[in-house]
């Protein structure tokens, strides 16, 4: 639930759309990255604002989308933490559930470099969940696995 | 059955239908034409000789016509091409493709996109499944059985396709135990050492384990799969089957290579009861029948 501060109330609340909070500080131009927002969406981005539970935390709010599962999945990648709640009409009329996604296609880029997936326009990289602790991802075409850090890597940038 | 990319498409008891009907077919004054009136498409996007004639004529003796590329026009079709463009004009002419490609997984993009059966024939270092087949088999011949035999897969374990389709392919099986015998620059892949359910050991000198080994496969060091020349210039002779290494090894032992070798096998081991590759070789056509027969469901 969002408890509403004096340090919120900067982002006014949103009639329809979804709330991200409990994000690492730090990492909601990711979970934006993700989501792929197009150009168009009303966005309200508080960054490294004090949380009781993470120290810091980022918050994202976007007006009219509401985040579907394979979305709300793919955050769990960098934001293990996050809490993603959807809101029509003012209200939470939901609270996602968070669950390491078992395939994800498109966003991971194989470090394989022989991999057909780097080689071909046409051959989208994908790759399927081995293991939770730790996060193992594994491309279904070479059989290359990735970890978490790359992972983090990859989304993040180079700078975590 | 449809595509075959990797020996995890076989189960065991594919491995035991798969022996039986070679057997059978060996045995055959005439072959079954069961691919009459069908065209097997052979896109060899990578060189090879052997493996490019083996299915061919066995699509041949099963009734086929065939259309395809190999050696230089496979490589400038793989340059000139997207891989997704040519499997759909192939999917005009041919009733079912052979690829042989150089990148990892060009077998299972290829089956995606194609509408019509594809047959992985080795697709850069990640599995080479039919060869894994025509191995067993011959592994079969000699020994009746594939469980409870003591394996040493010794050379590339890394680059060597081969090597990947092999160790999965055991999972299917009961080995006592496998060594895996290599410089540490070529150890085998982590990843398909996790999948593994039997037991195995990394060894470097081969000395400590080659008089326990019933099967010694071994594998040609391939310059082309090394990201770095130097590496290679290192490991490239590091192991070399001599007649010194065969008297150390048990007389009803048995000596794979998938062949082209270049220096890994000395000429006079060719004469020694333990030699069993040019059998294994000549066991190519038969078996890729029989794979063409699963997949056709005959
Ligand atoms: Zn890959």
């Amino acid at each position: 639930m969002e408890t509403v501060n004096k340090k919120e109330l900067i982002v006014s609340k949103i009639k329809n759309g979804t709330v991200i909070d409990h994000i690492p500080a730090g990492r909601a131009l990711a979970v934006l990255r993700i989501l792929k927002i197009a150009e168009g969406y009303r966005i309200a981005l508080v960054m490294n604002v004090e949380s009781k539970k993470m120290g810091k935390k980022d918050i994202v709010k976007i007006e009219n989308k509401e985040v579907d599962e394979k979305e709300a999945n793919l955050i769990t990648l960098i934001a293990p933490t996050a809490t993603i709640n959807i809101i029509r009409d003012y209200e939470v009329v939901e609270k996602k559930k968070l669950k390491i996604p078992d395939v994800v296609k498109g966003l991971l880029k194989c470090t394989n470099l022989m991999c057909i997936t780097n080689n071909d326009v046409e051959a989208m990289p994908e790759f399927k969940k081995i293991s939770e602790k730790p996060l193992k991802m594994k491309c279904v075409y070479c059989d290359t696995v990735i970890d978490e850090n790359e992972i983090l890597k990859q989304i993040l940038g180079s700078k975590s | 059955m449809k595509d075959i990319i990797s020996v995890y498409d076989f189960s065991k008891s594919d491995f035991d239908e798969l022996f039986e009907l070679t057997d059978k077919l060996r045995n055959m004054p005439i072959f079954p034409k069961i691919l009459k009136e069908k065209t097997v498409a052979l896109a060899f996007f990578e060189p090879s000789t052997r493996t490019y004639l083996s299915f061919s004529k066995a699509a041949i003796n099963l009734g086929a016509s065939t259309i395809g590329f190999s050696g230089e026009e496979g490589t400038s079709i793989a340059k000139g091409e997207n891989l997704a463009d040519t499997i759909r004009m192939l999917n005009n002419y041919a009733d079912m493709i052979v690829i042989r490609h150089k990148f990892d997984g060009a077998a299972k993009f290829a089956s995606e996109i194609s509408e019509i059966p594809v047959i992985n024939a080795g697709d850069g270092k990640h599995e080479h499944p039919t060869q894994t087949v025509i191995d067993f088999y011959t592994i079969y011949r000699n020994f009746k059985n594939i469980d409870g035999l003591t394996f040493g897969l010794m050379g590339d374990l890394r680059y060597a396709r081969v090597v990947n389709s092999f160790l999965r392919a055991l999972t299917r099986f009961k080995p006592k135990k496998v060594y895996l015998i290599s410089p540490p620059q070529l150890s085998a892949r982590k990843e398909i050492l996790e999948e593994l359910n039997y037991p195995y050991r990394e060894v470097i000198d081969y000395n400590e384990v080659i008089e326990e080994i019933d099967v010694l496969y071994v594998t040609r060091i391939q310059k082309e799969r090394f990201p770095d020349e130097s590496e290679y210039e290192k490991v490239k002779e590091s192991y070399v089957v001599d007649m010194n290494l065969v008297s150390k090894m048990r007389k009803d032992a048995i000596i794979l290579h998938a062949l082209p070798r270049v220096n890994e096998i000395s000429r006079e081991v060719d004469k020694t009861p333990q030699a069993k590759y040019f059998e294994q070789a000549s066991y190519a056509v038969p078996v890729r029948m029989a794979i063409f027969h699963k997949i056709v469901g005959e």
